[in-house]
C-alpha cells in the first residue's frame, strides 16, 4: 500500500486487512515497552494546515512506537497562500528524504494532489470535506472490537453531515460491508443526494431508534454564522444527544464520537459517561490503527503494490 | 489563386452538402461550379475529396489574456489557438490589467490585433469601470472605438441597479450585454456543482441557482428596458427553461453555451481533476441533454468557446486554489461534430449556423457565407478523422483542456481566412 488517500477508493479487502493488523499492533500498545522496529530507518512527517492536536499527536505517537523518525511541520494556510507553495514543500520534503507523509489540509483532494507529485506515501489525516480514513477505520476497528463484526449492522451518523469528512470516510468505509446506514441532521446540513449512499432520518428518534451503532459527529459552532444552525442550545434541544433521547437507544447501542466534544452541544456529559460510549476507546484504537496503515505503507508488500 | 477541388460544400441547414469546387482569387471567392480547371502553375490546388468546407467560424465569448496575462496567452497564441479550431473572427472579453474599460484599451486591442493576429479580433468592453460593478463604463466611446459588445464576464453584476441601467444606456448604442449570470452570495466559496459530484468529493459545490436566478433577473430587466441582453455560457436547464420562456414573451434575449457543457457533466472532476474546474461548473447529465435540446430548439442561439488559458502552475495545484476555465478553440467544432451530429443526430449545417451566422447575429455582424464575390474565409474539414485530445498538440500558450485524453470525431485541416492559409493539412501557417 503506498498510500492512504480515503475509504471510497479502498477495497472491502483492504480494509479488512488494516483491521486486522491494527488488533496485533493493539497488542503491542498494551505491552509494556510500547516499541517496534518495524519502521526503523523510515522519515516519518507531519504537515498539518489545521489544527489537530489529537490526531497529530496519535500519529506520531503510532510512528514511535515502531521506532521511525518523526518530524512535525505546522503551517497556517495563510502563510502558506502568500509563499511557498504547496508544491514547493512538497518538492523540499522530497528532497528531505521523506518516506511517509501525513497531511491534514482544510482543502478536499490536497492529499491526491501530493501523491500526484511526490515518489514518498501519503497518508490523509484529513482532507477539507472529503475524507479522514483512519478516523473511521479507527471507528469500524472499534465497532468490531466490541460488537465482534462490521457487517449487517444498523448505524447511524448525527450532525454535520455536509461539512464533515469523518461521516464520508465512515459512509464509504461501513457502505462496503452491508450496513444500513442512516443519516441525520439540521436539513441545512444534509448534503444533496445523499440518499444514494444513507437513508435520511426524519427526526432524532427516528434516526437513533433501534440502532447498533450511533456516529455522533463534531459541529463547528462557527456554522452558525454562516446560517446552517441557529444557537448551541437549539442544536443541543433538538440534535443532541442528550437524556431524553436515551429513551430510544438500547443498553446495548455504541455511541461514539471523534472527539473533541462539546459538551451539552452534541451529547450530555451523561450520556458520554454511559457504558456503552466508546469515545475514550476510540482515541487508544486510534493509535492503533495508524500503526497498522503506516506499517502497510511502508510495505512493498502492502496493499497498492 | 487557390482551387479547392471535390469539397462538399455547407453553409446553414438549408445546404445540400453539394460536391463543387471553389476558385479563390486574391481575397474573395471567384468562382464555385463543378470541374473548374486547373492550372498547376498558377494556383494552390487542395484536393478536398471526401471533406466539407464550410464558413470559418466566429467566437463571441473568448480570453486572450492580454494585457496584463501574457504567461497565459496573448493576442498573437490566442489568434493562432483559434485558427488551429477553424475561428477567423474572435470576441475578447475584457477582463484583462488593465481591463477593457475604456475607449484607449479598445484602441489598444485593436491596435495590438492588427500587428500581430492573422484574424479578425474585436474587442468586448466591460459594462462597468474596473469590472467593479459599481460605475458605468463609459460605453458610448468604447463602442466607437470598435467595442462589439459590453460584459463584465468573469464576474456577475450583482447590483440590479447597476444592470439595469447598463441595459438601458446599451439601447443608445446599440451594443448587445453579455451576463456571466452568478449569484455571488450562493456560489461563495464553491469549487463544482453542488450535488452528487460534491457530496462524494467534499468539494464546496455551487448550486444551479446561483446562475438561473441571475438569468431570471436579467430576463425580467430585459423585458422592462427592451435592450438586448445575450447570456452567455448557459450551463443549467432551468436557466434554459427561463430563456425559452423569455423568448416566447418576446424578451430581446439570445444566449450561448460553450462546447464542454454539452458534452461533459460534474463526474469530470472526480479525482480532483483541476482542468474540469469551470465557471460555470460542469453540471448533470440532465443539463447537458436541456442544453442540446435547447441549442436544437433555437433557445440557446449559438456556441462560444469562453476560451480561458491558464498556466500549468495554476491548475497544478490545490483544487480549491486552482484557476476556473479550460482552453476551447482547438476543440470545439470537433466536440460539437461528435457529441451534436455523432450522439445527437443534429444535422452538420446546424453546427455551421452555430458557429458562424447564429453568433455573428447576436454582435451585429453578417454570415460568412461561402458564395461567388464573397470574402473567402472557411475551414476544410475531415469529418471522419478520429483524434486523441493531447497537450503536445495544443496550439495555445496554455494546455489547460478539459477535453485531454478524450478522443473525438472531426478535425479542422484548413483555414483560410480573406483568401490567405492560414492552415494546411493540419499544419499552422500564421
Ligand atoms: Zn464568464
Amino acid at each position: 500500500m503506498k498510500h492512504l488517500l480515503g475509504l471510497r477508493e479502498l477495497s472491502k479487502e483492504d480494509i479488512i486487512k488494516i483491521l486486522n493488523l491494527a488488533k496485533d499492533m493493539k497488542t503491542i500498545l498494551k505491552s509494556e515497552t510500547k516499541k517496534t522496529p518495524h519502521l526503523q530507518g523510515y522519515s516519518v512527517v507531519t504537515l498539518f494546515y489545521e489544527n489537530s492536536t489529537r490526531t497529530r499527536t496519535s500519529f506520531e505517537l503510532a510512528a514511535k512506537f515502531m521506532s521511525a523518525n518523526t518530524t512535525s511541520i505546522s503551517v497556517q494556510t495563510s502563510s502558506v497562500q502568500k509563499g511557498e507553495s504547496l508544491l514547493d514543500t512538497v518538492k523540499t520534503l522530497e528532497a528531505l528524504k521523506t518516506d511517509v507523509l501525513i497531511v491534514r489540509h482544510s482543502f478536499s483532494g490536497v492529499p491526491h494532489f501530493i501523491a500526484k507529485n511526490c515518489s514518498f506515501s501519503v497518508i490523509n489525516a484529513g482532507d477539507g470535506m472529503n475524507e479522514h480514513p483512519t478516523q473511521a477505520l479507527l471507528d469500524m476497528f472499534t465497532i468490531r472490537e466490541r460488537l465482534g463484526t462490521i457487517e449487517k449492522l444498523k448505524i447511524a451518523i448525527i450532525g454535520d453531515i455536509l461539512h464533515s469528512r469523518v461521516a464520508r470516510s465512515n459512509i464509504w468505509g461501513l457502505s462496503k460491508f452491508d450496513n444500513q446506514i442512516t443519516v441525520f441532521g439540521p436539513q441545512t446540513l444534509i448534503p444533496p443526494y445523499i440518499e444514494n449512499f444513507a437513508e435520511v432520518a426524519s427526526s432524532l428518534e427516528e434516526a437513533v431508534s433501534g440502532k447498533d451503532v450511533v456516529i455522533d459527529l463534531r459541529i463547528q459552532l462557527e456554522r452558525q454564522k454562516r446560517g446552517f444552525i441557529t444557537s448551541k442550545q437549539e442544536y443541543y434541544k433538538f440534535y443532541g444527544l442528550n437524556e431524553g433521547i436515551m429513551r430510544y437507544i438500547s443498553g446495548s447501542t455504541l455511541i461514539m464520537h471523534p472527539g473533541p466534544v462539546n459538551r451539552g452541544v452534541e451529547i450530555s456529559s451523561e450520556v458520554m459517561q454511559l457504558p456503552n460510549s466508546t469515545i475514550d476507546e476510540q482515541v487508544t484504537n486510534g493509535i492503533a490503527v495508524r500503526m497498522a496503515v503506516l506499517y502497510l505503507c511502508t510495505r512493498k508488500e502492502g496493499i497498492y503494490r | 489563386m487557390i482551387l479547392i477541388k471535390n469539397a462538399q460544400l455547407v453553409n446553414s441547414i438549408h445546404d445540400k452538402a453539394e460536391k463543387v469546387d471553389i476558385l479563390i482569387v486574391d481575397d474573395k471567392i471567384e468562382k464555385i461550379g463543378k470541374n473548374i480547371e486547373e492550372n498547376p502553375d498558377k494556383m494552390i490546388i487542395i484536393d478536398a475529396s471526401g471533406k466539407y468546407v464550410m464558413p470559418s467560424f466566429t467566437d463571441i465569448h473568448c480570453h486572450l489574456r492580454e494585457p496584463g496575462f501574457e504567461y497565459k496567452e496573448d493576442i498573437k497564441s490566442g489568434s493562432r489557438s483559434a485558427v488551429a479550431g477553424g475561428f477567423t473572427t474572435i470576441c475578447c472579453m475584457p477582463n484583462t490589467n488593465p481591463p477593457i474599460d475604456n475607449r484607449a484599451m479598445v484602441a489598444y486591442i485593436k491596435y495590438r490585433a492588427r500587428e500581430v493576429s492573422p484574424i479578425e479580433v474585436l474587442p468586448v468592453g466591460a459594462i462597468t469601470k474596473g469590472l467593479s460593478g459599481e460605475e458605468l463604463a463609459e460605453i458610448g466611446f468604447m463602442k466607437e472605438e470598435g467595442a462589439i459588445a459590453i460584459s463584465d464576464d468573469g464576474k456577475c453584476v450583482m447590483n440590479a441597479n447597476i444592470m439595469r441601467n447598463a441595459l438601458l444606456y446599451s439601447k443608445d448604442f446599440s451594443i448587445p450585454v453579455i451576463s456571466h449570470c452568478e449569484d455571488t452570495n450562493l456560489s461563495e466559496g464553491g469549487q463544482i456543482n453542488l450535488g452528487h459530484v460534491s457530496t462524494i468529493t467534499g468539494l464546496r459545490g455551487i448550486p444551479r441557482e446561483a446562475e438561473s436566478i441571475i438569468v431570471a433577473r436579467d430576463i425580467l430587466l430585459a423585458k422592462e428596458t427592451k435592450a438586448h441582453l445575450h447570456i452567455t455560457h448557459v450551463s443549467t436547464k432551468e436557466s434554459v427553461r427561463l430563456i425559452k420562456m423569455a423568448k416566447e414573451w418576446g424578451v430581446n434575449v439570445t444566449a450561448d453555451t460553450c462546447p464542454h457543457y454539452i458534452s461533459l457533466t460534474e463526474e469530470e472532476v472526480l479525482g480532483f481533476n483541476t482542468n474540469a474546474k469551470v465557471n460555470p461548473p460542469l453540471r448533470t447529465q440532465e443539463d447537458v441533454e436541456a442544453l442540446i435540446e435547447g441549442l436544437k430548439e433555437g433557445v440557446i442561439d449559438c456556441i462560444s468557446t469562453d476560451h480561458a488559458p491558464h498556466h500549468k502552475d495554476e491548475k497544478n495545484v490545490e483544487f480549491n486554489l486552482a484557476a476556473s476555465g479550460t482552453i476551447g478553440f482547438e476543440t470545439a467544432f470537433s466536440v460539437l461534430f461528435t457529441y451534436l451530429v455523432e450522439k445527437n443526430g443534429f444535422e452538420l449545417g446546424k453546427v455551421v449556423e452555430l458557429l458562424n451566422q447564429n453568433p455573428r447575429k447576436v454582435i451585429g455582424l453578417p454570415p460568412n457565407v461561402i458564395r461567388e464575390g464573397q470574402k473567402a474565409n472557411l475551414v476544410i474539414v475531415d469529418l471522419k478523422k478520429k483524434w486523441e485530445v493531447r497537450e503536445e498538440n495544443i496550439v495555445s500558450k496554455s494546455k489547460n483542456s478539459v477535453f485531454l485524453g478524450k478522443l473525438l470525431t472531426s478535425y479542422v485541416e484548413t483555414v483560410i481566412y480573406n483568401g490567405k492559409i492560414l492552415k494546411k493539412d493540419g499544419v499552422l501557417n500564421c
